[in-house]
C-alpha cells in the first residue's frame, strides 16, 4: 500500500468536481466550498460497442501493451517544433512528387469521377481546359470520364488545395518547407473570390486568370520572394492571430502582412510599374490570398507527425464534397471517411441553403494544425458564424481544448490571456467526448461555376472518427 | 392518443428529467408521460408502456425523448409546452456561467487542485469515470449504484494503490472536512470519526451525535458491499480506519455496517484494536454478544452508536436506555394510542425511505413482534409476495430499486411513498403505521409536510371504519438542516403523529403499541 493520502484530504479545503446531479455542487457552493459542475455526456454517445472498445484500450494501456501517451507526446513535440517556411514558388510537375500531365489532384479523400460533387467536376473540367487537354467543358467532361485521366488526393502528394482543390501539372505552386524536419508541402496560389476554379467555375474568364497567374503573378512573386529570402510562416501566423484572423475563414490580416513583407521587394524588381501594380492589386483584392499559405504551412507542420507507432493524433482532415475523411498518425495513409456534411452557414445575398454544395476542401488542414475554427476566439470580427458574441467564440475555442492534446506554444489568443490555441486533435478524445472538431469553412454553390455562396461552420461526420477509433483499437489492442 | 418526440443531441441529467416526467404526469388529462434520454433501458421501458413508434428509430443516449399520452391534442400540446418551459429553466440557470467543462478530463485540467470527484451518473458509466478520477489522483465519492462487484473491486484496489479514498458505489452520504456530500445533515465538527457502509445509517448516527452534544470529524461512506463482500474485503473501511487513526481531530472512531463477511470482520476488528483510540462498532441486525473488547465497544442500535461515541469522546460513562422519556410517560403514550384501535386492526405497516432505517426497524420489530414481512428479509418465509402490496406486518423500504425504476428516490420525491400510503388507507387491518422522515441536503424541501395529507387520509379512513390509526415516526436530521428538525417534528405532530427522538425509539414504541394490542 502506498501512503494513505486521505489525511492530506482532511487537511485541505474540499474542492469538488461533480459529475451528475447538479444539486450536489450547488449545496457545496452555497456552503462556500468550490465545486465544478461537469457538463457530462455519455461517452461515445452512450454507444455500448464503443464503450467496450474504450475498456479494451484502457486495459491495454494499463498493461503497457499500448504506449499511446508516449506516442502522442512525440506527435505533439513534432507539431510544436514544426517551422513552416515559404521557400519558393515552382511549377507543379517540376516539384510536386508524382505529378504528371494526366494527373489531377483534388481535395479530400480519394473519390472517383462518377462520385464527384458539382463544384469538383466543374473544377476538374476547368483544369483539363487549362492544361490544353480539352477545349470545351463538354470535351473535358468526356475526357474526365474516359479513364484516361488519373485522379488522386492532393494529400497523397504532400499537397493541399482549398475547396475543389484542383491542382494540375502546369500550375504554379507555393513550396512550403518545414525547416525543422525538412519535409515540404505544396499548394496552388489563391485565385480570389467569385467565379474561380476552386468553386467549380471553368469559363474563359477563369482560365484566363489562371494563365495570368502562371505567366505573371507567380514569376513576379517568386522573384520578390527570392530577394526577400525564406519567409517564416510560423511567425506570420502567430502575428495574424493577434490581428483578428483565425487563418481559415478570415485571412485579411495575413494577406495584408504578406503584402507588407513583399512590397519593398516587389517594387525593386526589374518589372514595369503596371506589372507590379497588377500584382499588388490582385493581392489587395483578395482577402483570402493568405489562405493558400496557411494551408501548406499547416500541412507540412502536421505531416511531420504522421506515422508514429501508437499515436492517435489526427494528422489529416479533408473533404472532397462527397466525403469527409481523416487519417491518424498511428495508422498512416489509411483514410476513414463519412458523408460530407451540409454546412450551417450565413449566405451571401441571393443565396440560400438550397444552393449549397456539401462540405468540400483541404482547408480544414488549418484546424488540424490548431488554427482556423480552433482559434475562433482570436477572430471576433467573424463571431457571427458562431452565435454573434465574442464570448461565443471563446467558448467555441475552449471546447476544442477537450479534444486536443496540447496548447500551441507559438499560436496564441489575446482574448484568452494569450493562451495557446488548442493543438493536435486526439481521435480518441473526439470519440469519447462526442465533441467534433469545430471547422470554419466557405460554402460553394452546388452547381459548377457559380462560386462561393456563403460561409459558416461545419460539423464533420461522427462516423469517420469512430471508424478510425475502431481501427486503432483493432490494430493496437 | 399519444405523441412521441425525439430531439437529437440534447442531453439532460436523468434525475432532472424524472422530476419533469413526474410533474407532467400530474397535469390534468395526461394519462402517461415520459421525458427521458434515449438509453437502451428507457427505450425498452417505453416499448413496454406502448409509448414507442418510428419516431424513436435511431435514438441514442444523447437524444431527448418526450412521450405523452392524453385524451386530446390540446392536452398534449400543453404538456409539450410545459416540458419545454421546464427544460428552459435549466438552460436559463446555466446562462450565468460562461463555460463548463464537457468531460471530467477537461475538469481535471481546469481545476488541478480539485481533490474530490462526486459521481452520480447512471451506473453503466460510473465505473469508468471513477477510474479516470482515481488515475488523476482525486478522491472519489460514488453515489451511483448498479456498478458490478468486479468494477468495485478493481476501483478500490486502484484507490488503495494510490492511497485515495473511494467511497461507494452506492454511497449516498459523507461528511468530509465538515462539508456535507450528497445526502447529509448539518452537524458540528467534533471528535467522532464515523465510517459507515450506508447512507441513512450515517445520517441517523451523525445527526444523533450532534443532538448528543458532540460533533463529527469526518463521516466516511464506504458503500454496502465494502464489508459484506469478501472480494472487496473492506478496502475502503480499512483505509478510512487508518486515516481516522492518524487524524488528530478524531478521538473516537465509530463503524456501522451490515453484518460483514466473517473473514472481513476479523480483519476490521483487528485493525480497530490497533487504532489506540476508543472505537464503537454496530453491526446492523446483530445483537452483540459482548459489550466491550479492549478499546472496542459494541452498540446495539444506531442511536446507541451516537450516544456511546459522544460519551466516550466527552470522557463520560455511557448509560444504556431504550427511551428518552420515563416508563410512566411511555406507558401513558401506549395507552393513549391503543385506546381507539378496533379489534379488527391487527397489523403494523412501515413505510420507509431510508434503507438502513428500514433494516433497523425490521430488526427491532422482529425481535419484539416477529413475523415482519419485507422486501429482503433474513427469513425468506417473510418475503413479500408482491413488493407493491403489504401483507400482515410489513415494513418496506420504498427506495428499493423495484420501486424507483424511472422515478426519483422517495427521499427526493415523496410520491412513491405517499401513493402507497393512499392505496393502503383502505386496508382495515392496519393498526400502526411507522415512518421515517429523512431531512438534510439532497432531501425533499419538506418531507414531513409532503406526507401529512396521506397520513390524514389513512387516519380518517380508520376512524370512518370505527377504529383509530396510531402513527409513529422519527425525523433523521438536525436543527441546522434547512428543513429544520423542530419544524418537521411539529408538522408531523400536528397531524397526530407520535414523533420519537430516533428511529430506534420509534420502532421500539411501535412494538410496544403492537404488544399491548396483542395482549388485550
Amino acid at each position: 500500500m502506498s501512503t494513505n493520502r486521505i489525511n492530506d484530504l482532511f487537511s485541505q479545503d474540499l474542492n469538488v468536481i461533480n459529475l451528475g446531479l447538479e444539486g450536489f455542487a450547488d449545496t457545496l457552493r452555497s456552503l462556500g466550498s468550490r465545486a465544478t459542475q461537469v457538463e457530462w455526456k455519455p461517452p461515445a454517445g452512450g454507444n455500448s460497442e464503443l464503450i467496450a472498445l474504450f475498456d479494451r484500450l484502457e486495459a491495454a494501456e494499463a498493461s503497457g501493451s499500448v504506449k499511446r501517451a508516449e506516442a502522442n507526446a512525440e506527435a505533439v513535440r513534432r507539431v510544436q517544433a514544426g517551422k513552416p517556411t515559404i521557400v519558393d514558388i515552382g511549377i507543379a510537375q517540376d516539384v510536386v512528387p508524382g505529378m504528371h500531365k494526366k494527373l489531377i489532384l483534388h481535395a479530400g479523400p480519394p473519390v472517383k469521377w462518377e462520385d464527384m460533387s458539382g463544384p469538383m467536376r466543374g473544377a476538374v473540367m476547368g483544369g483539363l481546359i487549362y492544361e490544353g487537354l480539352a477545349s470545351t467543358p463538354e470535351e473535358a467532361e468526356k475526357l474526365a470520364a474516359s479513364g484516361e485521366i488519373e485522379f488522386d488526393p492532393c494529400h497523397h502528394h504532400s499537397a493541399v488545395g482549398p475547396m475543389a482543390g484542383i491542382m494540375t501539372a502546369s500550375m504554379p505552386v507555393w513550396i512550403m518547407e518545414n525547416a525543422e524536419f525538412g519535409n515540404r508541402a505544396y499548394c496552388t496560389l489563391n485565385e480570389g473570390l467569385g467565379k474561380v476554379l476552386r468553386y467549380g467555375a471553368n469559363s474563359q474568364e477563369v482560365i484566363d486568370r489562371l494563365k495570368w497567374m502562371a505567366d505573371e503573378l507567380a514569376p513576379v512573386l517568386r522573384a520578390a520572394l527570392k530577394a526577400h529570402g525564406p519567409l517564416d510562416m510560423k511567425n506570420l501566423i502567430a502575428q495574424v492571430l493577434q490581428m483578428g484572423d483565425e487563418g481559415h475563414n478570415r485571412n485579411r490580416a495575413g494577406t495584408s502582412l504578406f503584402i507588407r513583407e513583399m512590397a519593398p521587394y516587389l517594387v525593386r524588381l526589374d518589372e514595369s510599374r503596371d506589372t507590379i501594380a497588377r500584382v499588388l492589386e490582385f493581392l489587395n483584392s483578395n482577402d483570402h490570398f493568405f489562405l493558400n499559405l496557411t494551408m501548406p504551412a499547416a500541412k507540412c507542420t502536421v505531416d511531420a507527425a504522421a506515422g508514429i507507432e501508437g499515436s492517435s493524433f489526427i494528422y489529416t482532415m479533408a473533404r472532397n464534397g462527397t466525403e469527409f475523411g481523416i487519417r491518424i498518425s498511428g495508422l498512416p495513409d489509411q483514410w476513414f471517411t463519412g458523408p460530407a456534411s451540409v454546412i450551417d452557414g450565413l449566405y451571401l445575398p441571393g443565396f440560400t441553403a438550397d444552393d449549397a454544395a456539401r462540405d468540400i476542401g483541404d482547408s480544414v488542414i488549418t484546424e488540424t494544425s490548431g488554427i482556423g475554427g480552433f482559434a475562433m476566439a482570436a477572430a471576433p470580427a467573424i463571431v457571427k458564424f458562431v452565435g454573434g458574441k465574442p464570448a461565443d467564440a471563446v467558448n467555441f475555442t475552449r471546447q476544442m481544448y477537450e479534444i486536443t492534446m496540447s496548447e500551441n506554444s507559438t499560436y496564441q489568443i489575446p482574448a484568452m490571456d494569450f493562451r495557446g490555441t488548442p493543438t493536435a486533435i486526439d481521435v480518441i478524445k473526439v470519440v469519447e467526448t462526442g465533441i467534433l472538431p469545430a471547422i470554419n469553412t466557405g460554402i460553394a454553390h452546388k452547381d459548377p461555376g457559380v462560386g462561393m455562396v456563403g460561409a459558416g461552420l461545419v460539423k464533420p461526420p461522427e462516423k469517420c472518427f469512430q471508424d478510425a477509433f475502431r481501427a486503432y483499437v483493432e490494430h493496437y489492442c | 392518443m399519444k405523441r412521441i418526440i425525439l430531439r437529437k443531441d440534447s442531453y439532460y441529467d436523468s434525475v432532472f428529467l424524472m422530476l419533469i416526467s413526474a410533474d407532467i404526469k400530474k397535469m390534468d388529462g395526461i394519462s402517461e408521460a415520459v421525458v427521458a434520454m434515449g438509453t437502451e433501458m428507457n427505450l425498452d421501458l417505453l416499448n413496454d408502456m406502448g409509448l414507442n413508434g418510428p419516431e424513436l428509430d435511431g435514438a441514442t443516449a444523447n437524444d431527448l425523448i418526450i412521450a405523452v399520452e392524453a385524451a386530446d391534442e390540446a392536452t398534449i400540446d400543453a404538456a409539450e409546452t410545459a416540458v419545454d418551459e421546464k427544460l428552459r429553466q435549466k438552460a436559463d440557470q446555466d446562462e450565468g456561467d460562461t463555460w463548463k467543462p464537457g468531460s471530467s478530463a477537461a475538469a481535471f485540467e481546469a481545476v488541478p487542485d480539485a481533490n474530490m470527484v462526486i459521481i452520480s451518473l447512471p451506473g453503466q458509466y460510473a465505473a469508468r469515470e471513477a477510474r479516470k478520477a482515481l488515475q488523476a489522483d482525486r478522491h472519489v465519492m460514488m453515489f451511483s449504484d448498479n456498478v458490478s462487484l468486479d468494477d468495485e473491486v478493481a476501483l478500490k484496489t486502484l484507490a488503495r494503490s494510490r492511497g485515495l479514498l473511494m467511497m461507494g458505489p452506492d454511497c449516498g452520504t459523507a461528511i468530509i472536512n465538515g462539508k456535507p456530500l450528497c445526502f447529509a445533515n448539518v452537524v458540528p465538527r467534533g471528535p467522532v470519526g464515523v465510517v459507515s457502509a450506508s447512507g441513512t445509517g450515517l445520517q441517523e448516527v451523525t445527526s444523533l451525535i450532534a443532538r448528543a452534544g458532540s460533533g463529527v470529524s469526518q463521516g466516511i461512506g464506504t458503500g454496502g458491499r465494502d464489508l459484506k463482500s469478501e472480494d472487496v474485503g473492506g478496502i475502503t473501511t480499512l483505509m478510512a480506519i487508518e486515516a481516522l487513526t492518524a487524524d488528530p481531530q478524531t478521538s473516537v472512531i465509530a463503524v456501522i455496517s451490515k453484518p460483514p463477511a466473517p473473514s472481513v470482520a476479523d480483519t476490521v476488528i483487528s485493525a480497530l484494536s490497533k487504532t489506540g483510540k476508543p472505537v464503537v462498532v454496530h453491526l446492523i441486525g446483530m445483537v452483540p454478544d459482548k459489550k466491550t473488547d479492549g478499546n472496542i465497544h459494541y452498540a446495539a442500535n444506531l442511536e446507541e452508536v451516537a450516544r456511546m461515541a459522544a460519551a466516550l469522546a466527552a470522557g463520560e460513562a455511557y448509560r444504556s436506555r431504550t427511551f428518552d422519556a420515563g416508563d410512566d410517560e411511555i406507558d401513558a403514550l401506549v395507552e393513549r394510542e391503543t385506546a381507539g384501535i378496533s379489534s379488527q386492526q391487527k397489523y403494523l405497516r412501515g413505510y420507509f425511505t431510508g434503507g438502513t432505517l428500514t433494516d433497523e426497524a425490521v430488526f427491532v420489530l422482529n425481535e419484539q413482534l416477529g413475523g415482519i414481512h419485507s422486501f429482503d428479509p433474513a427469513d425468506p418465509a417473510f418475503k413479500l409476495a408482491d413488493p407493491q402490496t403489504s401483507e400482515k406486518h410489513t415494513i418496506v423500504d420504498l427506495g428499493e430499486d423495484v420501486f424507483t425504476v424511472g422515478r426519483p428516490h422517495p427521499m427526493i420525491d415523496p410520491s412513491i411513498r405517499t401513493e402507497r400510503m393512499d392505496r393502503e388507507a383502505d386496508d382495515a387491518e392496519v393498526a400502526v403505521v411507522l415512518l421515517d422522515c429523512v431531512i438534510g441536503y439532497g432531501s425533499h424541501a419538506d418531507p414531513a409536510g409532503a406526507m401529512v395529507p396521506s397520513i390524514r387520509r389513512m387516519r380518517a379512513a380508520a376512524e370512518k371504519r370505527g377504529g383509530y390509526l396510531a402513527v409513529v415516526a422519527s425525523v433523521t436530521g438536525t436543527e441546522g438542516d434547512i428543513q429544520n428538525l423542530s419544524s418537521q417534528r411539529r408538522t408531523l405532530e400536528e397531524a397526530g403523529v407520535v414523533v420519537m427522538p430516533s428511529n430506534y425509539q420509534a420502532a421500539k414504541l411501535a412494538g410496544r403499541i403492537m404488544a399491548k394490542l396483542g395482549a388485550r
